[in-house]
């Protein structure tokens, strides 16, 4: 039986058949659905508004719906600066002192002194730096974040922000994928399932890089609290560098915004379609899931990871700056030759090669950083206040705010870290959307950074 | 309703019937089962927080539609028979095109399970129940488990879970997944499903006569182009409403693969996908 003679046959059929037969079907699925829930729900209480409906009334309201939402985004993300700030310093003082005392311990052994050079100046080093810059901001920021999305607070911000994306051509449900980007982009893109239409799935998984995730929050945080709040101390210090975070955040969902109108203006023409989204009920979060999903499954995992890649970014970094080249070592070489279009961009050539070792995964950029500016020779202690890493940046490396602010920039823009492109790939099954992926983030990022620096230096700023 | 229906719906804790302790949670231990079972239902309605209840994993749940994308597995043993239990996306139809409610379409579909549980939302009975009768139209095999039983008591609601099974001619076990409340009798129940000694009759809507001869004819001929189709009768009823995607499915052949594909697990729960949300 070949299968277009069933179409035909179907064909046939369909045209012996009452034109309403569909509708009727439909309806009559509907009408004994009706029938059947009202026979078996009885309600007892004749309560009109209750609680969840007095509550979204006030949380999706026209006026306070924003700014709450703002409010609740500014509080999880100063609870993570001020909390993280101590406790990184603490780990980092601890892990340094470790690797101190490994060192004696290596020389007393009379070990060569490069295999005492590639175990702690190397990878240890590394992983030192990935746990204590990684570590704490994430231990509060994810079950912070869990707690709002086990209340179901989720999908009222997709109801907040469903103008601003069908104004961009987008889709509502794109805040939702954009909430999980903030936990990790990679995530972010596989949740984009949930969106129906083609077009928009593409918009949502082109622009979700622009959302900060928490590989990239601890670069974000510490740079706004060693140089944005560095003038000011205590508590104003913490809201400072709050505050600059949250501006970063809000750049980022400002070019999700932007850059799904200009995909929908070019390669990716159409019409915002519309849909239907459920506001589920609240309910009270479970606090021993929460922290367990958050901390073991989350935080140590993602920790986990960052560690695998920084034991031997910081390994490959320690090679590089112990082969001579020409009167210096070959990492210095490099960010020399990377450093004129460092400078254009506002940056500099260590900056550059550090993005380029850690392409992996994005969260190891500053620790890399950092290790290519000691590795290189260029200082010898780690240092682990924020004092000592302000110092050796703007005394020993020419550092200014204008570096700062373009590297919260260039890594809020920046190419998606490896995983998320290997995402984009298999979701899209196609290398051109995936290279895409990267040409438009990167695109993004070298003009914004390029047109802050020359504005800065035109005006005197830098 | 057809008089023949004989539900048998085991008491909860009786003494005779100590189920709960007889539950073994064998988390991705799946490679020796001897049963499928699939969880459908709306999004939301608790499908990954009762996977979790039974497995003993820790699938990602978070109170939103949406949270599950793709399709985990994972088992539980009870009464010694092994289970291997599939956690679909949610999903309000069976006639939906996105990506995620096509996974749940598909394996409910063609995954051919050996029990279907239906997970409900005892707040929102009736919209739940269009995505119960369109699965009772091409399964009998179907279990209603009416989650959130202490949401509904809350807002004032009460469910007759027997007038439910009774209409719907299959059983509806009231269930609250997060404390475990009624998991015992449901996994009775979907024993005595898989193992026939529990018979459903589910409700279906009949239709005209022409409409139902128009699918007596082209079922057959359906099952003779592809051996082993386990839904010709669902296929038919899509042909005759002129789906398009159907009629591409059934053309290009890829019928076949589509089957193949449920049986393979295609993505098996780990800790990477729970981190990742790559459920």
């Amino acid at each position: 039986m070949e299968s277009t003679e069933i179409l035909q046959k179907a064909e046939t059929l369909r045209a012996g058949l009452s034109t309403g037969f569909r509708d009727e079907i439909v309806k009559s699925l509907y009408s004994e659905a009706e029938n059947i829930a009202r026979r078996a729900v009885k309600t007892a209480s004749d309560k009109k508004y209750d609680f969840d409906q007095k509550v979204d009334r006030l949380v999706t309201s026209p006026v306070f719906g924003l700014p709450i939402m703002l409010a609740l985004l500014a509080a999880i993300i100063w609870l993570t600066v001020s909390g993280a700030n101590v406790v990184s310093e603490a780990i980092a003082a601890v892990l340094f002192w470790l690797g101190d005392q490994g060192i004696a311990l290596f020389q007393a052994l009379n070990l060569p002194w490069w295999v005492t050079g590639f175990v702690w100046d190397g990878v240890y080093r590394g992983l030192a730096w990935v746990v204590s810059v990684m570590l704490p901001p994430m231990a509060i920021f994810f079950p912070a974040f869990t707690i709002l999305e086990d209340l179901g607070y989720l999908p009222r911000v997709a109801f907040n922000l469903d103008w601003l994306y069908r104004k961009s051509g987008a889709h509502g449900k794109q805040a939702l994928t954009m909430a999980m980007g903030f936990g990790c982009n990679a995530a972010g893109v596989v949740s984009t399932r949930i969106i129906d239409s083609p077009r928009e799935r593409l918009i949502a998984i082109l622009t979700n890089n622009f959302v900060p995730c928490n590989g990239r929050f601890p670069t974000l945080i510490m740079l706004a609290t060693v140089f944005v709040a560095a003038g000011f101390s205590g508590f104003t210090s913490s809201i400072i560098a709050a505050a600059t975070v949250v501006g970063v955040v809000l750049i980022g969902v400002a070019f999700t915004l932007f850059m799904s109108w200009l995909l929908t203006k070019t390669v990716l023409k159409g019409e915002a379609s519309a849909f239907t989204l459920e506001l589920p009920p609240y309910r009270v979060p479970n606090i021993g899931r929460i922290l367990y999903t958050s901390l073991i499954d989350r935080t140590l995992f993602v920790l986990w990871r960052a560690m695998q890649t920084a034991a031997p970014a910081g390994a490959v970094i320690w090679v590089l700056a112990n082969i001579p080249f020409g009167d210096s070592n070959l990492a210095r070489a490099i960010a020399d030759w990377l450093n004129p279009f460092g400078l254009l961009l506002g940056l500099d050539g260590v900056i550059l090669l550090a993005y380029i070792i850690a392409i992996p995964a994005n969260e190891i950029v500053v620790p890399t950083m950092m290790m290519v500016y000691l590795g290189a020779g260029m200082m010898i202690d780690g240092p682990s206040t924020n004092e000592a890493i302000r110092s050796l940046l703007i005394d020993g490396h020419g550092w200014s705010m204008l570096t700062a602010v373009n590297l919260m920039l260039f890594a809020l823009l920046h190419n998606p870290c490896a995983t998320t492109i290997i995402t984009i790939y298999q979701e899209t099954k196609s290398y051109k959307w995936a290279t895409l992926s990267v040409v438009i983030t990167l695109g993004t990022a070298f003009l914004v950074t390029f047109l802050t620096a020359t504005v800065a230096r035109l005006l005197g700023w830098a | 309703m057809p008089e023949n229906t004989k539900i048998q719906l085991p008491t909860e804790n009786c003494a005779t019937c100590p189920a709960y302790t007889q539950l073994e949670q064998m988390g991705i231990k799946i490679d020796n089962f001897d049963r499928v079972i699939a969880l459908a239902g709306n999004p939301n309605t608790g499908k990954s927080t009762l996977f979790n209840a039974l497995t003993g994993l820790k699938q990602h749940t978070g109170n939103w539609p949406g949270k599950t994308v793709t399709r985990a597995e994972g088992g539980y043993q009870f009464n010694g028979v092994r289970y291997k239990i599939v956690d679909l996306p949610g999903t309000y139809s069976l006639l939906s095109a996105s990506q995620d409610e096509e996974v749940a379409r598909d394996f409910i579909l063609f995954g051919q399970p050996d029990c279907t549980i239906v997970v409900t939302d005892a707040t929102a009975l009736e919209r739940n129940l269009n995505l119960v009768m369109q699965v009772l139209e091409i399964t009998d095999k179907v279990v209603v488990a009416v989650n959130l039983m202490d949401e509904a008591r809350r807002k004032g609601l009460e469910v007759d879970t027997r007038s439910l099974a009774r209409d719907l001619g299959v059983p509806a076990i009231p269930v609250t997944a997060r404390t475990g409340e009624g998991i015992s009798t449901l996994l009775q129940t979907v024993a005595g499903v898989v193992d026939g000694s529990i018979l459903t009759t589910p409700r279906r809507v009949e239709g005209t006569p022409e409409f139902r001869r128009a699918v007596n004819e082209l079922v057959p001929m359906i099952e003779q182009a592809v051996p082993g189709i386990p839904n010709a009768r669902w296929l038919a009823i899509r042909l005759l409403d002129g789906d398009a995607r159907v009629q591409k499915a059934l053309t290009s052949g890829e019928l076949p693969e589509l089957m193949a594909r449920q049986r393979r697990a295609d993505v098996q729960f780990s800790r990477k996908m729970a981190v990742e949300g790559r459920q």
